[in-house]
């Protein structure tokens, strides 16, 4: 007789949420007739993700290792939950607008045609919408917070894949340039696979070492018996893994070309929504298993960060695309990040606190930087080019200030949201002593800005082009998603003191 | 009185104001001026009154204003002034309504509306004050790096030919040396977490740290990096002359007058007082750098074509004078660095703004275009002639008395650098006297004499002679500043004057260590 394993369902609630309306999503693709499948999955996609992010807020303060021990509810476990579920619903919204492109769907309707056949060109045009990305969305969603909840590493083995598959498909679903959407699915698909593999190897001889797949039966193993050459070894693959995910460089090289070929709404999603995850699981690993025998993980940790900080801000200097300058800029963050990982400390320190305010900054400024480059576009769909940019400040004030705005948080400058993030895991880097590090990520910022500052030089000190792009009018949806991430953005910054106490009382991961 | 909090309201009127600028429909530039002017003519009005409530006699910092504003980070909204900061302050106030006048007839390139250009300024004033009057060293590191993005927009959108390479320059050398000073703002919130057991910002609290000399080093050498890059300092100058020779008018006065001050005030609120056995140490170094930039200033000027390049080579020769004083470690020298950077503020104020009338007139910048003007514009050509005395600090005018002081303060304790810098004094004296004679003088020629070249107009006069106004009366009798200025350098003075062991500062707050 096999026994059920206790499971609280007051803790899973938004988990549950966001399954339930995924699950209901796909019947609804399968039975509900073509013309009102396109609202009922937009507002099945909302209730699910603003259910989960609700319901996350309506249980928070609890703290219970649930499931046969598999998942973990904890104050940071629910506030990366909520950040993650609020931060999707946001992209939702943008999956939803219907006013931008001429077909009224930054979605391709058939993805299976061939690229360039006649038929594919028919659809360019054609209004026929196609609206599986919904209910996809909304499983990476629920695979994304399972992820961070996972307490042991099969079932976050298993959140990976959940989170991952979807998002693989829908990187391939852009309406326009049809072959950078496709390579960018399938080159996300290749070396997600392998990541994955990376991942599960390290699994495997972890296992071996411990004995164990959950957390705190590794850390307990960690502290009697001490490391091994097996058990670093694994975790070096583990870390690997999910790295790659959070686009931290060395592990970053499919970050440009998928973010520049997914459809602009999916890459926010993904920039915002799979770095949150990626490092909730990170920080969850380092400290529930590893943060007693920090000296594991912490030089590999370190020169990451330098890495990934270095590249992300140089490399992002020679972009020439607004999409691929992002993603350089997402990787750089992901080194910011990981300053903070850093400042944990071996579990003293403030860098969980930090991290947790840093991702959900970031994630709201990035999200309202991509809702921008939807707007700006030519006849050919999104005009990224750099280049198109130019003098964009006379053509559209409202759009290139909002634009300008989001910049310099990216860059950190103070008043915005960028800065208290930046500060925050600073102090938590230098706290604990790697100063070292922390002025290596604030000359890197420095350099990080000038390509910030390379966008604003042109949309406001440059003569617009002759042929320049024109600037759409957002729909409600986009409208909502700029007016709370830049409000979101000012306010973290101009009085972040709330919610860097929550994040400050969060900070805790049982295990 | 004491109790309005001046402070705030320096800070809101000009931000509130440059928020309804900003918002007034497309086109409505004379209204703009009008605002602007009216703005920036209340914050004058409450700096003298914050003068008036301000007690020379009494504690260190007054009219403070002081709310929670990140508990989790330890940091308050506080506000307070020194005599220090109370002089900069009534500078700002003075300098940002002559510039919104002198900006009155300016165009934008391209046709651009000014409208933005009076907002911007505006927001600047409000930057500016915050800067001054933040007695906590977050805000000021906040103010410190917000004021650039409105200097920023000012140069790339309202500057010359090459305004979006200069634009970019300042910025990016101003955020370079702001992220350094971060790191170490941060590593001072620690080391106040380790001792005091509760991180603090609070720049009276800091003052009282007893610091590990090795740590000290380290935080004292990311806050110069960033008060040398603003002040600027040889070698890291570079900036400013790009930056003050493409930033239209107005902006390049508020640039040099004020903006850079924020880089010697920050030696001496900041350097010193916080980190005293560090600054002592590297102290021969620092003074060596000043005075390498009053010389190099100096021939650098002698040699420019550009006349805005020449303004700001003079500044970087002066900015040496600054640092040579507060370096010195002595009273006087302290004062009269302080009475320097106002003094500066107002000499080279008017020297950019005649510049700048020349310009207006000639459409050209260079030097070699200009001739004989004299004799066309004599009103114009005494102006200049003013500002450049003042610029060499001939007695009676107000640089006289603050580089005497200076040179004075520093002779005792740093013989050699006094010395080698009184060279800059001649030198000046031949830049100046050079520039004068090559384009006031002499037969009309070049653009004089191709275009008409009207003399001031009331305008014009309006602009100017309020600041030759205050170059004479501070030349002759700049006791009400000194009386501002001396208890707070004294206060200073005492604070690096404390023992390098680390006992208790000698100053009123010595039960708090």
């Amino acid at each position: 007789m096999i026994e059920a394993p206790d499971l609280s369902l007051a803790a899973l609630t938004p988990l549950l949420f966001v399954f339930g309306a995924a699950l209901v999503g796909v019947l609804v693709e399968s039975f509900a007739p073509r013309h009102v499948r396109q609202p009922t999955q937009v507002a099945l996609a909302l209730v699910g993700t603003v259910g989960g992010f609700v319901s996350t807020l309506l249980i928070a303060g609890r703290s219970e290792v649930t499931a046969g021990g598999a998942l973990a509810v904890d104050g940071a476990g629910l506030f990366l939950q909520a950040t993650i579920a609020g931060l999707a619903a946001l992209s939702i919204l943008l999956f939803a607008e219907r006013g931008l492109d001429p077909a009224k769907s930054a979605f391709v309707a058939s993805a299976a045609v061939p690229a360039g056949s006649p038929r594919d060109r028919e659809l360019l045009t054609d209004e026929r919408v196609q609206t599986e990305v919904y209910p996809l969305a909304t499983f990476a969603v629920g695979g994304m917070m399972l992820f961070v909840a996972a307490n042991d590493l099969l079932v976050m083995f298993i959140a990976l894949e959940v989170l991952s598959l979807p998002l693989y498909l829908i990187c391939g679903l852009a309406r326009r340039r049809r072959l950078l959407s496709q390579e960018a699915a399938v080159k996300y698909f290749l070396l997600g696979a392998f990541a994955s593999a990376f991942f599960l190897y390290g699994l495997a001889l972890v296992y071996g070492a411990t004995g164990s797949i959950r957390l705190s039966e590794i850390r307990e193993s960690v502290s009697t018996d001490g490391t091994g050459t097996l058990l670093v070894l694994g975790l070096g693959l583990l870390i690997v893994g999910l790295m790659f995910k959070a686009s931290v460089a060395p592990f970053h090289t499919w970050t440009p070309d998928v973010y520049q070929g997914a459809p602009t709404p999916v890459t926010a999603f993904m920039a915002a929504c799979t770095k949150v995850a990626a490092f909730g699981a990170i920080l969850r690993l380092l400290y529930v298993a590893f943060g007693t025998a920090d000296w594991t993980w912490r030089p590999l940790v370190y020169g990451i960060a330098i890495v990934s900080m270095v590249v992300g801000a140089v490399l992002g200097l020679t972009q020439t695309d607004v999409k691929r300058m992002l993603a350089y800029s997402s990787i750089a963050h992901a080194g910011f990040l990981l300053t903070g990982v850093i400042g944990l400390g071996g579990g003293t320190g403030s860098g969980l606190s930090a991290t947790l305010f840093y991702l959900l900054a970031y994630g709201l400024t990035t999200i309202g930087a991509f809702a921008v480059v939807t707007l700006v576009r030519d006849g050919d769909g999104e005009a990224t080019q750099l280049s198109q940019w130019a003098g964009l400040a006379r053509r559209s004030p409202l759009t290139a200030g909002v634009m300008t705005f989001l910049l310099l948080a990216l860059a950190g400058i103070p008043l915005t949201s960028g800065f208290t993030g930046k500060f925050a895991v600073f102090r938590a880097a230098i706290e604990v002593g790697a100063w070292p590090l922390a002025v290596g990520a604030l000359v890197t910022s420095a350099i990080a800005g000038f390509f910030y500052l390379r966008l604003v030089v042109l949309m406001y000190f440059s003569a617009p082009a002759e042929d320049g792009p024109s600037v759409g009018v957002p729909g409600l949806p986009t409208t909502i998603v700029l007016a709370v991430t830049v409000a979101a953005t000012l306010v973290l910054g101009v009085v972040p003191g709330s919610v860097l106490d929550l994040a400050d009382r969060a900070a805790t991961l049982v295990g | 009185m004491s109790d309005f909090p001046w402070l705030l309201a320096m800070i809101a009127v000009p931000a509130v104001g440059g928020a309804a600028v900003a918002a007034l429909p497309r086109g409505r530039d004379a209204a703009a001026k009008q605002v602007a002017l009216a703005v920036s003519g209340l914050v004058l009005l409450l700096a003298v009154l914050a003068t008036v409530a301000f007690d020379t006699g009494g504690e260190r910092f007054q009219l403070t204003t002081s709310v929670s504003w990140i508990p989790a980070f330890g940091v308050d909204f506080a506000l307070g002034v020194d005599g220090i900061a109370l002089v900069m302050l009534l500078l700002i106030g003075v300098l940002v309504p002559v510039v919104v006048i002198a900006s009155w007839a300016d165009t934008g390139p391209e046709g651009r509306s000014m409208k933005a250009y009076f907002a911007w300024l505006l927001v600047l004033e409000a930057m500016m004050v915050g800067v001054f009057a933040a007695t906590d060293v977050f805000l000021f590191y906040v103010f410190f790096e917000a004021m650039l993005v409105p200097m920023y927009f000012i140069i790339g959108s309202f500057g010359g030919p090459r305004r979006q390479f200069a634009a970019t320059k300042f910025f990016l050398y101003s955020l370079l040396g702001g992220l350094v000073m971060l790191a170490s703002v941060i590593g001072l919130y620690v080391v106040s977490n380790t001792e005091l057991g509760e991180g603090t910002f609070a720049f009276d609290a800091l003052r009282q740290l007893d610091i590990d000399p090795g740590v000290q080093k380290l935080l004292f050498l990311g806050f110069f990096v960033a008060f040398a890059i603003k002040a600027p300092l040889v070698p890291f100058h570079t900036w400013l002359p790009d930056s003050g020779a493409q930033a239209p008018i107005g902006g390049g006065v508020l640039l040099v007058g004020v903006l850079d001050k924020v880089g010697t005030f920050g030696f001496i609120r900041y350097c010193l007082p916080l980190f005293p056995d560090a600054s002592r140490t590297f102290a021969p170094w620092i003074l060596g750098l000043a005075v390498a930039g009053i010389i190099y200033g100096a021939i650098l000027a002698m040699g420019q074509t550009d006349l805005k390049r020449f303004v700001t080579y003079t500044s970087i020769a002066h900015f040496g004078f600054i640092a040579l004083g507060i370096f010195a470690f002595t009273a006087e020298g302290g004062t009269g660095a302080v009475l320097y950077m106002v003094n500066h503020g107002i000499s080279t104020g008017i020297l950019f703004l005649a510049v700048g009338m020349l310009i207006s007139r000639g459409g050209s910048a260079r030097i070699s275009d200009y001739g004989g003007v004299a004799k066309k514009a004599p009103v114009l050509a005494g102006v200049f002639l003013v500002a450049g005395l003042a610029s060499l600090a001939l007695p009676g005018t107000n640089s006289f008395v603050s580089e005497f002081l200076v040179l004075l303060g520093s002779f005792p304790t740093r013989p050699v650098f006094t010395v080698v810098a009184t060279v800059g004094i001649v030198l000046a004296a031949l830049y100046v006297l050079l520039v004068v004679q090559r384009t006031m003088h002499g037969p009309s020629r070049g653009v004089v004499v191709d275009k008409p070249f009207p003399d001031l107009r009331r305008r014009e006069l309006a602009v100017v002679v309020p600041l030759i106004a205050l170059i004479i009366g501070l030349g002759v009798y700049p006791q009400p500043l000194l009386a501002l200025i001396d208890p707070a350098v004294a206060a200073t003075m005492t604070d690096i004057g404390s023992d390098p062991a680390g006992t208790t500062p000698a100053t009123a707050e010595q039960g708090a260590n």
